[in-house]
Parts: structure tokens; C-alpha cells; sequence
């Protein structure tokens, strides 16, 4: 009985925590075996975030290699001018004058995907709206008061929050569409998701090919149990 | 006729050697008992993992960097542009939380059967001290790829040494050396984690194996093999150790290999609990996480410092919870090692505490709200309980006979044979076929339904038989 109730008190316990996360994210449906979103979502980062965003950790040559394009195509198609097919994908924005116009240094997304979650990032980018009380006149729902302005509103369009309430009386904010952008809905969507598959597969390049292989190691390692356990049995057949 | 070389070289050595003796000793006529079952796989199993971490930790050295302006950066170059180095990197990260899991199931197995009992309580002592330089290694590591986690981890961790009165600010000022942890902090404890600790981590793992082989190896039945000989002095029911137990313990190995290399190749982050996520952002001095939670493995004892109210109290409490295991030997005062033959309060109390250890552990990777706190002290309570109250419990408790020899119990091979027995049991064949549908379609084999009879009794014997065992 006591064990019931400490089991009880357990799962009381984890559903107020799942309560008090606030915020119910979107998910993202990204794959990363799709190599075309992938090579869409390079040249989006290229042209919306590494104005400011560095993604340091990963090479052009990588991404050549990975996403199977040829590099001159990717110096051609991804990277900015002047790129060498060596080098690591920096922000041309320097530090200070970052520092002078956001109040804070952008952050490096190589890992962005590893530490926040593809469903965060996909979310993110999709919650900005407009707010007259917040110093860059936008806000967002899933980080609220964040130092980055939208890069994508040309795209998104203009979004309000209305702050409803549902069935069982508690609060939550929808975002409404006042000014479509210059891609529809659905186009926006695929939009934001090739991007954060882009950023999840940069947050850990090697990702694919572990799974790959992992198959052929499982198969190893099984094959290695079964002559063990055989071994075993021989040895045992006359201990009782 | 001539001897070869070979053997000339072999005789030369093993005149100057005693490789024959030790091997014979330690291996080929080390009798161990012959009814080990699941729990004793994870003592070679936790050597197999020490192997692992030192291997793979040589290989990080040779690309790693303990500065912290490059720390991060180099354990990103590792898992990108490093040849393999991912894979070795994964190894060593998983490593690390497979030591805690062998480690605590190696631990689990030595309170089931008694084996801190007389006459091997040096070999607990030993255990206790490598199951705490153990944690040290894992702390030290931890700081070393320099994310906002391994930062405020050992910022938090460090800083309870200021609690202690008096000395408390100099000696954390001295272990961190400087006033926040820092480029000094990350050097001092890289040079503890790659030489310092692993050397006497070896040190102790042979000081372990050294009193194990002096007084013999404990065994589900908690009896000693030694009492009954053959008339060549061999225990009746011992094997040696080498082949019996080096082929078994291969199986094992291979069963922990299928679970590793799982965890290795598809869920290396193990949802965020073997690599933490907020250890992806680089650690940054100025800006605290809002949550900050220790690797898994210390979760439990984290839960214990922060149900306490005192600061200083806490960290008494939380030192406590690993200096009570070192007393275990004397804290039991059952004449019986095996929970076999124990009574049914000792077998409840070690539920207990088990359910007390992995809620603790839980609630250390939780938020402490008000409620949580007040779970974790019940839980914290019982923890200390399971060891204080012991010299009353074990001492009161009615204990069953002991068996002089050892007793037979159905293998795992064996209870799997039963299983097609226990299908059959509760499921039943549906009588009447139909004429439509593919002829395939029609075997006996689509015709099975469960059988609610038959689970209802199945049902009630698995409890019966737990209550029973409880007594």
C-alpha cells in the first residue's frame, strides 16, 4: 500500500510538471533522408540567418559531402560570394557591432537543434507576432521578449496574439494572420521545416551514417552473443 | 631431440616469473560457486566498462583541449572532424552511465545476498571506496566538455564545500583555485580525471579482486562452498573460475554489447539524460540555466541535499547517504547472508528502499518545487531508515534455515522452456472455421484468442507467489 502511494504521489508529481511547461509546441516534420529539404534549408540559412547566425562547427566541404552535391554547385548555390569550399560557415556580422544593435552577440546554431529540439526551433520561428509594447515591436510565444527580430515576416506575414480562453476556462494565446507574406501558409510551413532540418542535421552531421551503420554492429554483436551462449552451453552441459 | 626456441623463451620466463601461479591462482583453479545467476555478470561487467572508459579516454586526450577558451570547440572538432572520433566520444559518454548502471547492479546484488558480510567486509570497503573515486572520476569528466551543465554542475557542487563552517570558503577556494570555476578549475580537473583518479580506480579494482580471491566468492545461497570439500580439497560445489565462468561472462558481455552499442548508434543522448542538453550550449559565466540537474547518476543524492533545509545540514546528509553504505557490514546483525533465508522484513525494507533510491533519483532531475521537496525528505527518510533501523530489523527478524549445500533454482534457459506451458495456458483456440479467406489465413495460429480464465489464474499465481516470497 505505502509503495502504491508513493507511486501515486509520483505521477501526480510529473503531470504538474508537464501542466506548468506552459506553451504547447508544434511539431516539426522534418527527415533528414530527405536531401532536397536539406539542401533548401542550407541555402535558406545562407540567405535569412547567417547574416548574423554563424554556424561554425560545420564546413561547406561537409555539406557537400553529406548532402551528396557537388562542392562547386554548393559554393555556387549555398554559400555566400567569396566562400572558399574549406571553410567553416562564420557570420560576417562582427561581435561589437552586434553587441550595439541587439544588446546581445547571436548565438552559434550548430548546436541550436542538440540543446532547444527541432519542435522548439520549428515552433519558434513560426510564433513571432506583432507587439507594440516590445522594443523591436514584435515579440514571440514560445520565447517571450527575445532579443532576435523576425527574419521570416517578409515571408510569414503580420501575426496578432489574442489571448482566449477555452472549454474548461483556462487561458491561452492564439496567433491570428492580419497580413499575409509573400508565401502561403503551406508554403511557409515547408518553408520553416527545411530549415530546422537543416539545423538538425548540422547540430550532429554524423547522424545518419551511426544509424546506418549501428544496423551491421547490432548484427555483429548478435552473432557474437549466439557463438558465446553455444560456447557456454558446451562448457556447462555436465555441471548440475 | 631438440627444443624449439619457443619453449626456451617460454621456460626462461616463467623461471623469472610466477605467470603459471598467478593465473592458476586467479583463474584456472579459482573455485567459485557453481549457482551465480543474473546478478553476477555485472562484476566483470564493470571491469569491461573501466577497459572501455580508459581506451577511449586515451583516445579523446590525443584531440581534446583542457583550456577553457578551446575545451568546447575541441570536443566539437572530436565528434566532426576527427576520424571516428564521434563514435570514440560516444563510447566514452555512454561509458560513463553504463559504469553507474553495472555499478549500482553490482551494488543491488550485494545487498540481496549479504556479500558485505563477515568475512568480506574489506571487500565492500574496497567496493565503497571505488564506487567514491568512481564518482569523482564522473565529476571531474563531467566539467571537462565545458557546456553550460558540466559549468554550473560543478559550480554547484563546488560551492558546497563553502557550507562547511569555518574552513568552508578557503577549501573550496582551494579545490576550484580561483573564485569562480574557471580555466584553472577545468586544468586541475582534467589532470585529475586522465591520471589521478584512474590510477586509483586500478589500484582499488585490484585491492577488490585481490579479497575477493583470499576469502572466496559469495553466492545466491549466501553459504560457504568451502565447508564442503571433496577429498581432493576442492569445494563440492565450486567450479573454477576459468573456463566455467570466463564463458559465461562472455554471454553476458555480449548482452550488454547489444544494449550499449543501442544506445551508442541510436539514442546517444538517451533523451537527454547521458548528455545533458543544455551541455550543447558552451558554458558561459554569466548566465545561469534555469534548471540546473546533475548527470542521472548522481540524482539521488542531489534529491537528498536539497530535501534537507540547512545547507550545511544538506551536505551532511548528502556525504552521509555514501558514508552509511561503508558501515553496512555492521550494521547487519542477520546470522543469514542470503535474502533467501532471511525474513519477510528484510526483503520489504530492501523494496523500500530500492522504490526510496529511484524516486530520490528522479526527483533530483526534477524541479524542486514545494511538493517535490516534501516527497523527496519521505523518500530521504526511508533511505537512511533502510540503514539505521537495520541493527534492530535484521536483529528481531525470524530467519529460515540454511541449506548446508547449495541449493538448485530454475536457470533462465530453463524458466524460457516453460514459456510455450504458459501461451498455452492463457490463451484458447477458437473453434469453427469460416469458409472465406485466404487458405493461410485459416491455421490454427489466427484462431487463438486469450483466454481470460486462463490469465486470471496466471495472474493470481504471480501474486500469491510475490506475497509469498515477501515472507
Amino acid at each position: 500500500m505505502k509503495n502504491l502511494t508513493a507511486l501515486l504521489l509520483l505521477l501526480s508529481l510529473s503531470f504538474g510538471v508537464v501542466a506548468s511547461e506552459g506553451v504547447k509546441l508544434q511539431e516539426a516534420n522534418n527527415h533528414l533522408t530527405d536531401n532536397a529539404s536539406l539542401q533548401r534549408g542550407a541555402k535558406n540559412f545562407v540567405t535569412y540567418c547567417l547574416g548574423c547566425h554563424s554556424i561554425k562547427y560545420i564546413r561547406y566541404l561537409r555539406i557537400a559531402l553529406d548532402l551528396d552535391v557537388d562542392p562547386k554547385k554548393v559554393l555556387k548555390d549555398i554559400a555566400p560570394e567569396g566562400a572558399n569550399i574549406y571553410d567553416q560557415m562564420h557570420s560576417a556580422m562582427n561581435a561589437h557591432d552586434a553587441e550595439k544593435w541587439f544588446g546581445t552577440q547571436p548565438p552559434d546554431l550548430s548546436l541550436i537543434a542538440r540543446s532547444r529540439g527541432a519542435d522548439w526551433l520549428y515552433s519558434y520561428l513560426k510564433s513571432y507576432y506583432i507587439d507594440p509594447k516590445s522594443p523591436r515591436g514584435v515579440n514571440n510565444l514560445i520565447f517571450e521578449d527575445t532579443a532576435m527580430p523576425n527574419p521570416l515576416w517578409q515571408l510569414q506575414g503580420e501575426q496578432y496574439a489574442e489571448h482566449r480562453k477555452n472549454i474548461f476556462g483556462e487561458e491561452y494565446t492564439s496567433l491570428i494572420m492580419k497580413e499575409p507574406g509573400t508565401l502561403s501558409e503551406g508554403e511557409f510551413e515547408i518553408f520553416v521545416n527545411d530549415l530546422v532540418n537543416f539545423l538538425v542535421y548540422v547540430g550532429e552531421p554524423v547522424q545518419l551514417e551511426r544509424q546506418r551503420m549501428g544496423k551491421y554492429v547490432i548484427f555483429f554483436i548478435l552473432m557474437f552473443l549466439v557463438l558465446a551462449y553455444l560456447l557456454k552451453k558446451e562448457y556447462w552441459k555436465n555441471i548440475h | 631431440m631438440k627444443r624449439d626456441r619457443i619453449t626456451e623463451c617460454n621456460d626462461w620466463f616463467l623461471q623469472r616469473f610466477p605467470l603459471t601461479k598467478l593465473w592458476n591462482e586467479h583463474m584456472a583453479h579459482y573455485y567459485a560457486p557453481k549457482n551465480f545467476n543474473f546478478w553476477y555478470f555485472f562484476g566483470s561487467l564493470a571491469l569491461l566498462v573501466l577497459v572501455n572508459q580508459i581506451l577511449t579516454g586515451i583516445f579523446l586526450t590525443m584531440n581534446y583541449k583542457p583550456d577553457a577558451k578551446l575545451a568546447f570547440d575541441s570536443v566539437e572538432y572530436i565528434m566532426r572532424d576527427v576520424s571516428w572520433g564521434w563514435l570514440i566520444r560516444y563510447m566514452h559518454s555512454t561509458g560513463s552511465s553504463a559504469f553507474f548502471i553495472v555499478v549500482y547492479l553490482h551494488m543491488f546484488r550485494g545487498l540481496m545476498y549479504g556479500s558485505y558480510k563477515h568475512p568480506r567486509e574489506l571487500i565492500w570497503i574496497f567496493g565503497m571506496l571505488l564506487f567514491v573515486a568512481l564518482m569523482a572520476e564522473a565529476f571531474m569528466g563531467y566539467l571537462l566538455p565545458w557546456g553550460q551543465m558540466s559549468y554550473w554542475g560543478a559550480q554547484v557542487i563546488i560551492s558546497l564545500f563553502s557550507a562547511i563552517p569555518v574552513i568552508g570558503d578557503d577549501l573550496s577556494l582551494w579545490l576550484r583555485g580561483d573564485y569562480v570555476v574557471s580555466d584553472a578549475t577545468l586544468n586541475r580537473f582534467f589532470a585529475f580525471h586522465v591520471i589521478a583518479v584512474p590510477l586509483a580506480l586500478v589500484l582499488l579494482v585490484f585491492l577488490h579482486i585481490v579479497a575477493l580471491h583470499e576469502v572466496g566468492s559469495n553466492n545466491p545461497d549466501g553459504i560457504e562452498i568451502k565447508d564442503s570439500k571433496d577429498p581432493w580439497g576442492h569445494p563440492v560445489d565450486g567450479i573454477p573460475f576459468h573456463p566455467y565462468y570466463t564463458v559465461k561472462d562472455l554471454v553476458g558481455v555480449g548482452v550488454f554489447m547489444l544494449f550499449f552499442a543501442t544506445v551508442i548508434f541510436y539514442m546517444p543522448e538517451m533523451g537527454g539524460y547521458f548528455l545533458e542538453h543544455a551541455n550543447f550550449i558552451p558554458a558561459d559565466p554569466m548566465k545561469t540555466p534555469e534548471h540546473i540537474a546533475p548527470v542521472w547518476y548522481f540524482t539521488p543524492f542531489y534529491a537528498i541535499l536539497r530535501a534537507i533545509p540547512d545547507k550545511f545540514a544538506g551536505v551532511i546528509g548528502m556525504g552521509g547517504a555514501i558514508v552509511v553504505l561503508f558501515l553496512l557490514p555492521w550494521l547487519d546483525r542477520s546470522p543469514v547472508r542470503s535474502i533467501r533465508y532471511r525474513g519477510g522484513i528484510y526483503k520489504k525494507a530492501l523494496a523500500l528502499f530500492v522504490i526510496s533510491f529511484i524516486a530520490l533519483g528522479y526527483l533530483g532531475t526534477q524541479p524542486a518545487t514545494p511538493t517535490a521537496t516534501l516527497v523527496a525528505r519521505f523518500f530521504t527518510a526511508i533511505y537512511f531508515g533502510f540503514f539505521l533501523l537495520m541493527p534492530l530489523y535484521t536483529r528481531w527478524e525470524k530467519t529460515k534455515p540454511v541449506p548446508k549445500r547449495l541449493t538448485t533454482t530454475h536457470s533462465l534457459e530453463e524458466q524460457l522452456g516453460h514459456l510455450p506451458e504458459l501461451i498455452e495456458e492463457i490463451t484458447k483456440i477458437k473453434a469453427g472455421s469460416t469458409e472465406i479467406g485466404h487458405a493461410a489465413f485459416k491455421s490454427s495460429f489466427f484462431a487463438i484468442r486469450p483466454n481470460p480464465n486462463g490469465i486470471k489464474n496466471v495472474i493470481s499465481r504471480v501474486v500469491k507467489n510475490v506475497k509469498g516470497s515477501l515472507d
